[in-house]
């Protein structure tokens, strides 16, 4: 049979406007609905016509998922608040400041309108073979087309890869994991906590999906603790073009210091692997040492320990490298925070 | 000129405040009762045969109307150049739909519903089962001994060795291995061309120049990525096929549309108030317009076919990638003696795009090398269609020459806007290739020297070079000056307007709205001619059946040129005439009288020009268009009938003189600043002056200076195509992946300057501005690249930070230069 795009496929559409009708919604049509929130994401499945569900329940009458709120000295945000609205509050700005940084560094002034922060960290990966609707093994195939002599993945993994090379292409999934954050997860009348940093899985884990979200499922909540209020923040995207890309590489940290050590760290670099990667090994490296550009020099070629790059993603091994000794270093460098 | 000033001032055009209030209908903003929708299946194959097609399904499902197959389509019809001539049809010519698709993406039959949700269902419920056919994305890779062909005949059009006055034909072009010895080094093989001129001594030059250099450089391909996309609707009415669609050319593209459909011009009326951007993609509209009139005509029902922008990547157009090895000999004191220019052109499957070939023409004019050998070859491939693009073969021309430019002003020690004045053309320029006679040809003017130096001084050039390559942190800075220059303008077309006793001025514009204005602005040489208010002029514009003039594409930058002048010839026309009818109303010898302020007047006697009209009419004869100039074109003279006896006419065809070529120039400069451990870079500041003549609107003059400048940036940029060379198939099908540049790419104050001397062979001083612009942009950028981080890193665009970063990480270029598409 023949195919075609850019034409969306009939569905039944549900706009719930309360939660708990979302919920009702989700657990009544299961693995036949797809859930929207800005649709930035999943537009694009329905326009390719790779994803024909018969349900969609689009979320944006839902007010109760939309807001942040102050929760002991701490932030609770809403999963369908769009990233102007993140990168806009003052609290963000004023206490978790790389996040305001990575969701104002989003795609574009119009996407970051209608684009919400559960939909930038929940998002597919954009493998360009994939969402092509190429029967990789992450499409549910037996091959990787992005990993052949020919291929182009200039924008894949180097690190992690297994079986399937790509990336999570979030900006505001790795400033969550360096904050902390956690992910409330609703189901029926269940809810469930998890924490950002298991929020995101690899191929190893999931070859089908970049998180733990399953059918049925809603991200409802990210919260954000008060654990990293006002540290020293670092947030760094490199792309293409100044505006309307995902990340090459991205980069957050945060550090706490006293007296010039580093007491407390955490160092996350995104679209270099199927999930944003906290480098454990970074941060405990870096944990007691000065706060100096021998530091930030180890913490880069820890950094990049075990990288395999592909045929034309050999440049974000020492982009990486050179992110997270900037990352380390903090508000000592060159930043475009 | 008249004494109401227009020409040179700023005015609001008719059409702005439709506009910006989004009031203005382009093609897929109609609607007509009844209408039905198509919608096309696609190739997914870079070059496949249909074998077998069932579409019983499909047909069988409510709402779906007709299916159309390549069966169906009239014969490939001959084509109109830009200059009108007539090139005989090509039975391997591109087509609306094919059973042989030649790229993946190419329409291969289209399907009419009642609505596109049923179109697209139909299309999925259609059984068709392709042969897969031998492919290649790659030129090198099909130009190596033995290597894949597009096209079961071979690679490249040629006329076989027995026939060289016949017809071209596609055949094998192979270079042998021999060719390849510096590929490795990343050296482009010069195996044998197919086009090549010379002149001067280039061996002697090179013997004797002090610096010598041999660089290769590739070029992107881009898609143009048009605002509007190839969207049409089709009727038929009382025997006459009605097309909307959006077109360079508003009378020009009713000829293609009657030659692709079989028709006679007078049973095809086009309505093309507005056209979202062409480029040159769609000079006189696109052949897939023709999909919804054949449709329409099998259902007896009006056809919408919108284009989605997926599929206006495929069919859009790409503007070639050409690779380029310059060999450039220099004199101590910069000047270009000997360079030797080898070309090679990506093509589709079709007809060659001429980028490759005529990029030589360019870097002749424009460093004017005292000796200089050319030679070309344009390589056919399975990709989409490559279609002239502002600035075709001169962007390449220049991107090649910029870097090599660039390179000798720093190993010789000149300054960069230096090297470039010693080298640039001026005044009656001359420029290969060698015209039959073996004499070089000549440009009607160049300014080329007083744009660097204008520029030179508003962009402050001085403190930015003494800043370039300064590192501060990990930042660097680099600024960069290129020249750029393309075809500036055409001759031979007609203007055509009448004043009518109501005292006011009905210009007939059968310019194509693309959005540069020109078809507008040239009108109003006419109206400052004929001392008439710009509120009483009305333009008449858009729709075919309104009786428009014989009238240029506007590609190439010809409109304000040719159509100034066409304006010029018949406000003179109707200046005469009114001269003429005021001597025999009033008395005295028509040459005391003077047109101005809406009066002819001897200076005692006085009508007005309403009374001339009336005057007119009562005369008859040549006066209001009863009797019309025997050397105007046809289409002229069938619309002028049907305008005669409204008023007083003007109509004549441009018969003046020119000795040259029209070129535009252009110096761009730009500034950027490199993070060296990302390779991420910023462009901080743009400005660019324009050299060509008298300017006419100055706000569209800076829009297309600067606009013009930044479609050249993406090519510096990000843009590009990339291809799975091993599937033959695209891998950035989305807007978004093909990164054109967006406004937040590019500085927020950017200049602009015009050096404003006119044109000393045409009578308004006019030359086009939409190309030129381009090539300054992009080499602009990179060279402010290479003075930030030294020659040798940036081997092909778009500059990337990937390749800059593995380069100054690696100390040496590490991207693969000549791999086509990644």
């Amino acid at each position: 049979m023949a195919t075609i795009h850019d034409v969306i496929a009939p569905f039944q559409l549900f706009q719930p406007t309360n939660l708990d009708d979302a919920l009702d919604l989700l657990d009544e049509h299961g693995e036949a609905a797809m859930v929207i929130a800005g649709g930035m994401d999943s537009l694009d499945w329905l326009k390719d016509r790779l994803r024909q569900p018969q349900v969609v329940v689009e979320l944006s009458q839902v007010s109760e998922l939309r807001g942040i709120r102050e929760v002991d000295g701490g932030l609770e945000i809403g999963a369908m608040t769009t990233l102007t609205e993140v990168a806009e509050h003052p609290a963000v700005i004023d206490r978790f400041k790389i996040l305001s940084d990575a969701a104002a560094l989003v795609a574009s002034p119009q996407i970051r309108n209608q684009g919400t922060l559960g939909g930038n960290i929940s998002q597919d990966t954009r493998c360009t073979y994939y969402r092509r609707g190429w029967a990789c093994y992450r499409a549910g195939g037996n091959t990787c087309y992005a990993d052949t002599p020919t291929a182009i993945n200039r924008e894949h993994a180097i690190l992690e890869a297994s079986r399937c090379v790509a990336v999570n292409p979030s900006d505001t999934a790795p400033a969550l994991i360096a904050l902390d954050a956690e992910m409330v997860i609703r189901r029926g009348g269940r809810e469930r906590v998890v924490e950002a940093d298991d929020y995101f899985v690899g191929p190893d884990t999931d070859i089908r999906h970049l998180n733990v979200l399953e059918p049925r499922d809603l991200l409802t909540t990210i919260r954000i603790p008060a654990t990293w209020a006002g540290a020293r923040f670092y947030f760094e995207k490199v792309r293409d073009r100044m505006v309307w890309d995902f990340p090459l590489v991205n980069v957050a940290s945060a550090v706490r210091e006293s007296g010039g050590r580093i007491v407390d760290a955490r160092v996350v670099v995104g679209a270099v692997a199927a999930r944003p990667l906290r480098l454990r090994a970074v941060e405990r490296a870096v944990t007691g040492q000065a706060l100096d550009e021998a530091t930030a020099e180890r913490a880069g070629e820890i950094a990049i320990r075990g990288n395999r790059p592909l045929r034309y993603n050999g440049y974000k091994v020492p982009l990486m490298r050179n992110l997270v000794r900037r990352a380390v270093r903090g508000g000592m460098g060159a930043s475009n925070a | 000129m008249g004494d109401t000033r227009l020409v040179g001032q700023n005015y609001t055009t008719p059409d702005l405040h439709a506009k910006v209030t989004g009031r203005s209908k382009y093609a897929e903003d109609f609607r007509v009762d009844g209408m039905l929708f198509a919608k096309l299946l696609l190739s997914p194959f870079p070059h496949a045969r249909v074998r077998s097609v069932d579409t019983s399904a499909a047909e069988a499902m409510p709402g779906v109307r007709a299916i159309l197959r390549a069966s169906e389509l009239p014969e490939p019809a001959d084509t109109v150049t830009d200059l009108g001539e007539t090139i005989r049809a090509n039975p391997l010519s591109e087509r609306a739909l094919t059973d042989e698709p030649v790229y993946a993406g190419e329409p291969v039959l289209a399907v009419a519903a009642v609505d596109e949700e049923t179109a697209a269902a139909a299309i999925e419920a259609i059984r068709i089962d392709f042969e897969p056919l031998e492919f290649v994305v790659d030129p090198l890779v099909s130009l190596r001994p033995g290597g894949p062909n597009p096209r079961e005949q071979g690679n490249s059009w040629g006329r076989p060795a027995g026939n060289p006055t016949g017809p071209l034909v596609v055949q094998r072009l192979e270079w042998s291995e021999a060719d390849w010895s510096e590929y490795a080094e990343g050296r482009l093989p010069a195996g044998t061309p197919q086009a090549q001129w010379s002149y001067g001594d280039v061996e002697a030059g090179f013997a004797a120049a002090t610096l010598v250099l041999d660089e290769t450089f590739s070029t992107p391909n881009t898609q143009h990525h048009v605002l509007e996309p190839r969207s049409a609707l089709a009727y038929w009415r009382d025997g006459k096929l009605y097309m909307h669609a959006g077109t360079q050319s508003a009378v020009q593209t009713v000829a293609s549309i009657a030659r692709w459909m079989r028709l006679d011009v007078s049973e095809v009326v086009l309505l093309t108030e507005y056209t979202g951007g062409g480029f040159g993609s769609r000079a006189t509209g696109a052949v897939i317009y023709t999909i919804p009139a054949l449709l329409a005509r099998k259902t007896n029902a009006p056809v919408m076919m919108r284009i989605t922008r997926e599929e206006e990547q495929y069919i859009g157009g790409i503007r070639p990638g050409v690779h380029g090895r310059v060999k450039a000999g220099f004199a101590s004191d910069g000047r270009l003696v000997a360079l030797d220019v080898f070309t090679l052109g990506e093509n589709h499957a079709y007809e060659a795009q001429g980028d490759a070939i005529s990029s030589g023409r360019i870097i002749s004019l424009l460093y004017q090398p005292q000796a200089m050998r050319f030679r070309g070859a344009t390589v056919l491939t399975n990709t989409p269609p490559r279609r002239a693009q502002s600035q075709p073969g001169g962007l390449q021309g220049v991107m090649l020459m910029e870097p090599v430019m660039s390179k000798a002003a720093r190993q010789l020690g000149i300054d960069q806007v230096e090297i470039r004045r010693i080298n640039a053309p001026a005044g009656k320029a001359k420029f290969g290739p060698p015209a039959g006679n073996g004499e070089l040809q000549y440009s009607t003017s160049s300014f080329m020297r007083e744009a660097l130096a204008r520029g030179s001084e508003m962009f402050d050039w001085e403190t930015r070079k003494a800043r370039s390559g300064q590192r501060q942190g990990s930042k660097v800075r680099g600024a960069g000056v290129a020249v750029s220059s393309f075809v500036g303008g055409s001759v031979g077309f007609d203007g055509l307007f009448v004043i009518r006793p109501d005292g006011r001025m009905y210009v007939q514009s059968g310019v194509g709205n693309l959005g540069t204005e020109s078809y507008s602005d040239v009108h109003r040489v006419a109206a400052e001619m004929m001392g008439m208010p710009w509120e009483k002029v009305a333009i008449i514009w858009g729709d075919t059946s309104q009786h428009l003039p014989w009238t240029c594409v506007s590609g190439g930058s010809q409109t304000t040129h040719a159509m100034s002048r066409a304006a010029h010839a018949a406000a003179s026309d109707a200046i005469a005439k009114a001269k003429e009818i005021a001597a025999r109303t009033l008395g005295g010898n028509a040459a005391s009288y003077r047109v101005a302020n809406e009066r002819v007047s001897d200076g005692t006697r006085t009508m007005t020009l309403a009374e001339v009209a009336r005057r007119a009419i009562a005369l008859g004869g040549k006066y209001d268009g009863h009797e019309l100039p025997t050397n105007i074109n046809r289409v002229t003279t069938v619309a002028a009938s049907a305008l005669a006896g409204r008023g007083l006419m003007g109509v004549a065809r441009d018969d003046y003189g020119r000795d040259g070529g029209t070129f535009s120039f252009v110096a761009g400069f730009a500034e950027v600043e490199v993070d060296v451990e990302t390779g991420q870079y910023q462009v901080l500041d743009y400005m660019a002056v324009g050299d060509s003549g008298t300017i006419i609107h100055p706000r569209a003059y800076g829009g297309q200076v600067l606009g013009r400048g930044v479609l050249g940036m993406g090519h510096a940029l990000a843009q590009k195509t990339v291809y799975d060379q091993h599937y033959g198939l695209p891998v950035a099908t989305r807007l978004y992946q093909s990164r054109p540049p967006t406004i937040l790419d590019v500085p927020r104050n950017m200049k602009w300057e015009a050096v404003n001397l006119p044109d000393p062979e045409t009578p308004v001083g006019a030359r086009g501005i939409g190309e030129a612009p381009v090539g300054a942009g992009a080499s602009a950028i990179l060279n402010a690249l290479a003075a930030a981080l030294g020659d040798d890193v940036i081997r092909r665009a778009p500059a990337t930070l990937d390749n800059l970063l593995m380069a100054l990480e690696h100390g040496r270029p590490m991207q693969e230069p000549l791999t086509a598409h990644i």
